[in-house]
């Protein structure tokens, strides 16, 4: 049965793995990436608990995907002895390991886990997003608490609802209502603590937010039903009172449900390496990133990051900054030169002095701008101004029958005010906002958007500006397509290229190695070869001298290039042939997308790190008359959206990279866009998944229908809310009311607001 | 009648303990996870029988 698992996922070779246990795998996926974790500084801040022979520890792998990822995971014990015990949880994508430190080094660990294909994600930051765990369960044990005794008090109150007359229970009574009470007491001080807390708060900043009447109707019907019980008048309104903390947990917990594996709240740290190889007297000790000091000497291997601005040491660096810039294409850097943190070495291991500390880098500089000091205004939520009206409407209502009955009976103005209060619990206006925000949140996430919270809900709604990066966003980072365009190639000449290009490491030659590689052309023995860093190679192949490089480098050599566009330009016996020119790929449905978006009234922008030489393509693409803006830098983003927000404007920003981190903290909503997995997510208000961001503009529609759905919704329990005044304001409210009125609403609000987000979904769908 | 009191009692105490077998749960972590036991349980006994419990 597991064979046909793997099978159906092409994943046979996980056999070959488990038919052999107990098989030292020593030495054979040895690699030097992993040395910083010889390091007892780093394994400390890795290692969660540690005895002589046990030790464990908890890595993310991003690369979980499917049921055989657990089944594989969970038998590591067999390909390693010194592994004890290994259980993965597949929605946090984490993998906790119990192993014996005598058997495996924690490098040895990795190592293997990068071996069967799940290299662990192991960061500057350190094991922080393991803390936040533990909130969730607090929610868990005050639903636990509240659910119980919001059952028992019910079961208890039974006889009430049944009973015409006090007097049925007889002697009896007084120990049902006490108990009613003991059991209650644990919901007020526990289990409601969130909403007097809450309310507190927003009372010291003289802001009455919805928790504040949820606190005093609960404080009200608690002190009635008090009041009622010690004074042998009646048995309170306790069930109302659990039953409702009881659902307003319930609601917020669903609508807190968050995306375990993804991170929304990313800075740099999550993407720096925990430690690097330091040179120091010829030899090679692994240090903690955060102990690095200026002037020490780095040593970066193939594919690893620099992770401080440092000055490069030795030749042959080719430094990928598609992340921090996001150009596409590697740039060489010769010797002497400044290279930044936050580019990833493609070339040769290369030696670098660090110049500045990781924290003041060029790019984690971005952190520390003040323009960036000013949190996301959450506050100003859709529900709090209604919550207001709300509360005044109350009370209005509370002082009338107040009124009315001082005039007629003042014996019933007490009675009257606190039903008003009990009755006209905003209750259903949570229940309704945070139900109906839950479900949007999950239907979205159904189409892999996945938003960090409800606020974002709200804000998305109000936005009126969309600001598009490129690189990776609207092209896919992987996909790069070459085309050929000049002199058309002979076979014999298309060898001879092909040649010359399968002896660079360059990845603009292996770009074109990759071009030539359909076509089955067999090998010719290059003869001499030159690089010139940053500007190309000559080479001579089958008699051939062949220059392949920039425009710039064939010029310097005699070969006369005319039209000049990026690319890879290639000239053969002291001519010019053509280039082979590097087209992004552009997802699918862009285009489409931003023209509905623009007839919806959106203002669309674009911000590239790239160069212009796009910029007809894209005009094409997005329309000529929206603004586009190139060789923008980190911090340039972030001050056109700044300059937006000054001129009135809601923001969103769509983008990847850390190039564009501050843009996306700083807009209003920061959407972050991934390919495959949630690797490098800078900090965002949602993820979106790249193939799907050609819905953008349904997801934004269905994101405010959510304002339409509470509307509805409100309407309704309105109505409730009218009948429960017509009892509470004659004084003549019985628990009995209470009791039926309270769990009708509360699920029949849930049920609606469930139906109508679905129904509101299908429209996504139908897009497709 | 009084007999209500006794089995009320022993009632209130029978919820009580499954509240505390639920707060034990979710203490003991079982509540982190609700997807992966659902997988794990469909691999073969063979296999489950190697591996060691928590």
């Amino acid at each position: 049965m597991v064979f046909q698992l793997l099978d159906e996922n092409g994943m046979c070779q996980y056999y070959d793995l488990s038919d052999m246990p107990g098989v030292s795998a020593k030495g054979v996926f040895a690699s030097d990436k992993y040395n910083y974790l010889d390091s007892v500084a780093i394994q400390d801040q890795l290692i969660q608990f540690k005895l002589a022979d046990q030790a464990h520890v908890t890595f993310y792998l991003p690369q979980i995907h499917c049921v055989s990822c657990v089944w594989l995971l969970e038998n590591l014990h067999k390909i390693n002895a010194g592994i004890i015990h290994s259980q993965t949880h597949f929605e946090k994508k984490e993998i906790k390991i119990v192993y014996n430190p005598s058997k495996i080094s924690l490098k040895e660990l990795v190592q293997l886990l990068a071996f069967v294909g799940y290299e662990p994600m192991i960061h500057l930051g350190g094991n922080d997003w393991l803390k936040k765990k533990k909130v969730n369960k607090k929610q868990l044990f005050k639903i636990g608490v509240a659910g119980f005794c919001f059952s028992n008090i019910m079961m208890l109150s039974f006889p009430d609802y049944l009973s015409t007359s006090i007097g049925d229970l007889g002697s009896l009574r007084p120990f049902f209502v006490y108990l009613n009470l003991i059991l209650s007491i644990p919901v007020l001080l526990y289990s409601a603590s969130g909403f007097f807390v809450s309310a507190y708060t927003g009372l010291r900043q003289k802001w009455l937010n919805i928790d504040a009447p949820i606190a005093l109707a609960i404080v009200v019907t608690f002190g009635r039903s008090v009041y009622e019980i010690l004074t042998h008048t009646g048995g309170g309104y306790l069930d109302s009172m659990s039953g409702i903390v009881f659902f307003m947990l319930v609601g917020r917990w669903f609508q807190d449900k968050s995306y375990d594996s993804f991170s929304f709240d990313r800075d740099y740290t999550s993407f720096f390496p925990l430690g690097v190889t330091v040179l120091k007297e010829g030899k090679e000790i692994n240090k903690p990133l955060s102990e690095i000091e200026k002037g020490e000497i780095v040593l970066v291997r193939t594919d690893e990051m620099v992770a401080a601005d440092a000055q490069l040491l030795t030749e042959g660096a080719l430094i990928d900054y598609s992340f921090v810039t996001g150009e596409n294409a590697p740039i060489e850097v010769a010797k002497g030169a400044t290279v930044f943190a936050g580019g990833i070495q493609k070339g040769r291991a290369i030696q670098v002095q660090v110049i500045k500390p990781v924290g003041q880098s060029y790019i984690t500089e971005l952190w520390n701008s003040p323009l960036l000091n000013n949190e996301k205004n959450i506050d100003k939520s859709f529900v709090h101004p209604w919550s207001q009206y709300f509360t005044y409407v109350l009370f209005g209502i509370a002082f009338c029958s107040g009124m009315y009955w001082w005039l007629v009976n003042p014996h019933n103005i007490l009675p009257a005010i606190t039903s008003v209060l009990i009755v006209a619990c905003p209750c259903s206006l949570l229940l309704t906002v945070t139900f109906t925000y839950g479900n949007v949140l999950r239907h979205l996430g159904k189409f892999k958007m996945y938003c960090k919270n409800s606020s974002v809900l709200e804000a998305i709604e109000k936005i009126d500006t969309i600001v598009f990066d490129k690189t990776g966003t609207l092209t896919n980072h992987e996909d790069i397509h070459l085309e050929y365009e000049g002199t058309k190639l002979t076979n014999e000449q298309a060898i001879a290229i092909y040649s010359v290009t399968r002896e660079s490491l360059h990845p603009l030659s292996q770009l074109i190695t990759q071009y030539f590689s359909t076509q089955h052309l067999v090998v010719n023995k290059v003869d001499k070869i030159e690089n010139h860093i940053g500007k190309g190679t000559h080479a001579i192949c089958n008699g051939h001298s062949i220059w392949i490089g920039s425009a710039a480098f064939l010029n310097e050599h005699g070969i006369l290039v005319e039209n000049v566009t990026a690319g890879v330009y290639i000239g053969m016996d002291a001519t010019f042939f053509g280039v082979f020119k590097i087209n992004h790929v552009y997802r699918k449905g862009i285009h489409e997308m931003v023209t509905r978006l623009k007839s919806k009234g959106y203002q669309i922008h674009l911000l590239s790190g790239d160069h212009p030489t796009e910029k007809n393509n894209l005009a094409q693409l997005l329309g000529v008359e929206i603004s586009m803006l190139f060789e923008q830098s980190p911090n340039d983003k972030l001050t056109y959206i700044q300059s937006l927000q000054n001129e009135g404007h809601r923001v969103m920003m769509v983008g990847d990279g850390l190039n564009d981190a501050g843009a996306l903290k700083k807009c209003d909503v920061g959407i972050a866009v991934t390919d495959q997995t949630h690797l490098f997510t800078p900090a965002s208000d949602a993820i979106l998944e790249g193939g799907m961001i050609h819905k953008l503009d349904s997801f934004l529609e269905y994101a405010q229908k959510g304002k339409r759905i509470i509307t509805i919704i409100f309407i309704l329990s309105i109505v409730y809310n009218l009948v429960g005044m017509y009892f509470a304001t004659r004084a003549q409210l019985s628990p009995m009311v209470a009791a039926i009125l309270m769990p009708i609403s509360s699920i029949s609000i849930v049920a609606l607001s469930a139906l109508l987000s679905y129904s509101y979904s299908r429209t996504l769908r139908a897009r497709n | 009648m009084s007999v209500l009191i006794l089995l009320i009692i022993v009632s209130v105490l029978v919820a009580g303990g499954f509240l505390l077998a639920f707060l034990w749960s979710v203490k003991n972590g079982q509540m982190d996870d609700d997807y992966t036991p659902s997988v794990r349980m469909l691999f073969d006994d063979e296999l489950k029988s190697t591996k060691k419990s928590n």
